[in-house]
């Protein structure tokens, strides 16, 4: 992975860029869950893409560092095959697909089945920071309410699906309280994903270029979905198994087999399905790894 | 006096026009574009003036792109123009989107599905680094390897029928009513979705660009995801009267874009999904995605939703979405107003003559 482009810094930004960024997400660290605004650079990948993320990866990238960049939760969707072609390109860092042989990890819209360790760092690209903004567009007003600690809005919010729906209709982007003080937008990761921000041991970083914001939450902070005594959280996901490793615990794609209704349900962490089914654990649907 | 200013005025018309000829032209002593070029080499740029221009042709989209130096709103208006010029000898049948000759089809709510996700030419997972090899012209670029034609084959049923299927998408049924046509009748309130369609399809791709954005960011948000965009080639039929049935006349291509969004249900609908819709002539899909945002925001009052922000408010939308309309009567401005400006300064003045003297309150001036 060596062969690094010419005429571009270590992983694209340049080291007075690199220095802002790492200021910001320190600051970030130090207040977890609040949004540190930052001046976020025109990157060569289009807004929405992840250049928050990207911007983040690359300030806290060093040279042997391993980086493992998915999207929906897998290594080989289009965009994560971009942006990590764009880090061996531009840092010639190493890469990989495995969870466990990653130091820093980029994701878009999900969080990897295995649990991180304190080793390894996790960037979340965001596409909208503020968790209050369907209740509340300004910004300004916004920024009021979390310096106020105001979140009546959305326990209101809340409040009303359940008086309306019997139940919470927020699936993805669910929000958190994080380290009891900060109303956070975990990124739209499904609802199911929450639970492991909580204390969980590796640092979490997360970078919305377009909005030119970054927050973070160091590792083993305290983070609970937003709930009631009465109607507590609930992390949910397709009730089926892994059609090719068949596991029963892991976040599933649904998968269009046919016009008629065919579906097949497939583990959304491709690394974690291939692990499971390279050490013997086959779903319905999928055949044994030696067949392969 | 006034002969003077007259032919004063049409001198510097023909000297303008004169030196705006010159400098379109630039440099002689470099080859002139042919219109073959800029139709075969600026496609993006043909696409965006055809659909703004509401015709489908790609040379005099070149020609207008080559006459306007590029500019393509005013491209678009030559194309307005000329358009507006045409008899309409027959209407064409709806064309079916569903039988596409499928160049480009992805979808961004099933990781799989019948027909497969084909990325076909995209600016999307390009790295934008300019690449100084463009500069040097003369090499042919890489062959595209033969797999993808084959790919592109298959049958690709609409990802909103798959939804169907299970009733999770708001029904779309046929209409036997005439379609409205904002070229023909003037533009009444309220605006039927076919006309807010059409007005969106002829609309300016920037300002549908940050009207559906707004709606992204909690101005009247949609809750949305891209079910399905495709680009490709369908064939136009028309049924001529005397014959009695349909005959293919051609090919155009289009880019189709179909929206999922949420829709909590009302007291009469179960919760489902509703569509937002976008359809633009060539390969512009950045108009096709932010037509489907907002057609889908325009539907706020047939839905139950409150209507609050811009995007949502029907005729705010359609008043301001023509870019020709728009670029006419923001550049009017610069046209002559000496006769208004100076009643204006009259009534100025005597306003201020008249608070100086103490004669009228300065509130009853207003």
């Amino acid at each position: 992975m060596s062969a690094r482009m010419q005429g571009y810094n270590f992983a694209y930004l340049d080291e007075q860029t690199k220095r802002m960024i790492r200021r910001a997400l320190l600051k970030a660290v130090a207040i977890p869950g609040h949004q540190v605004p930052f001046g976020s650079r025109e990157m060569p990948l289009p807004y929405g893409w992840g250049t928050g993320g990207i911007q983040v990866t690359a300030s806290v990238l060093g040279a042997n560092d391993v980086l493992k960049v998915i999207d929906q939760g897998a290594d080989d969707t289009t965009n994560a095959v971009s942006i990590r072609r764009f880090f061996a390109r531009t840092a010639g860092v190493a890469t990989t697909t495995h969870t466990d042989a990653a130091t820093v990890i980029q994701t878009r819209h999900r969080i990897p089945e295995k649990q991180l360790r304190e080793d390894q760092i996790i960037v979340y690209q965001v596409p909208q920071p503020e968790p209050l903004f369907r209740l509340e567009p300004s910004r300004a007003e916004t920024r009021r309410m979390h310096g106020l600690s105001d979140y009546g809005l959305m326990h209101v919010k809340l409040y009303e699906d359940i008086a309306r729906f019997g139940q919470v209709s927020i699936s993805y982007d669910y929000p958190v309280m994080v380290n009891h003080r900060y109303l956070m937008s975990p990124s739209p990761i499904p609802s199911f994903d929450n639970p492991k921000m909580h204390m969980m041991p590796a640092l979490q970083l997360f970078g919305a270029g377009r909005e030119k914001r970054i927050y973070a939450i160091p590792p083993y902070t305290d983070v609970r979905s937003l709930d009631f005594d009465d109607h507590p959280f609930r992390a949910t996901r397709a009730p089926h198994a892994c059609g090719l490793c068949g596991a029963t615990d892991s976040y599933l794609d649904e998968v269009v087999t046919d016009d008629r209704g065919g579906r097949l349900f497939v583990c959304s962490d491709t690394d974690h399905c291939t692990e499971r089914r390279e050490t013997g654990c086959v779903g319905a649907e999928g055949v044994p790894e030696a067949a392969e | 006096m006034a002969y003077v200013a007259v032919k004063g005025g049409e001198r510097a018309i023909d000297n303008a026009h004169a030196w705006l000829a010159e400098e379109r032209r630039g440099d002689v002593a470099v080859p002139e574009l042919g219109i073959d070029q800029i139709s075969g080499q600026l496609g993006r740029a043909v696409d965006r003036a055809m659909g703004e221009g509401s015709l489908y042709d790609r040379d005099l989209a070149a020609l207008a792109i080559k006459q306007a130096q590029g500019d393509l709103i005013e491209a678009a208006f030559l194309l307005r123009a000329y358009r507006t010029t045409l008899p309409r000898f027959a209407h064409s049948l709806p064309v079916e989107t569903a039988g596409m000759t499928v160049k480009r089809r992805i979808s961004a709510v099933f990781k799989d599905l019948p027909g497969g996700q084909l990325l076909g030419p995209t600016y999307d997972y390009t790295h934008r680094l300019l690449d100084f090899t463009l500069t040097a012209a003369g090499a042919a670029p890489p062959a595209v390897p033969e797999q993808v034609a084959t790919d592109a084959a298959g049958e690709m049923p609409r990802v909103h029928d798959i939804l169907g299927h299970e009733g999770l998408m708001e029904a779309d049924l046929p209409s036997d009513s005439v379609p409205g046509d904002l070229t023909r009748e003037p533009l009444s309130f309220p605006a039927p979705r076919d006309v807010r369609l059409q007005a969106l399809a002829r609309g300016d791709e920037g300002f549908l660009l940050a009207l559906g954005y707004s709606t992204q960011r909690g101005w009247g948000g949609t809750h949305p995801f891209a079910g399905e965009i495709r680009a490709g080639a369908v064939s136009v039929e028309i049924e001529p009267a005397e014959l009695g049935f349909a005959i293919d006349i051609g090919d155009i291509e289009l880019t189709e874009c179909q929206m999922v969004n949420q829709f909590k249900g009302s007291k009469i609908v179960p919760p489902q999904f509703t569509r937002g819709y976008g359809l633009v002539f060539g390969a512009s899909e950045r108009k096709a995605m932010s037509m489907a945002l907002v057609d889908r925001a325009m539907r706020a009052e047939e839905l139950g939703e409150d209507v609050v922000a811009p995007a949502q408010n029907v005729e705010f939308v359609l008043y301001h979405s023509d870019n020709i309309e728009a670029t006419g009567f923001v550049e009017h401005l610069k046209l002559p107003h000496y006769v208004d400006f100076q009643s204006e300064l009259e009534t100025v003045r005597r306003m201020r003559a008249e608070v100086e003297a103490g004669t009228q309150p300065a509130e009853a001036a207003e």
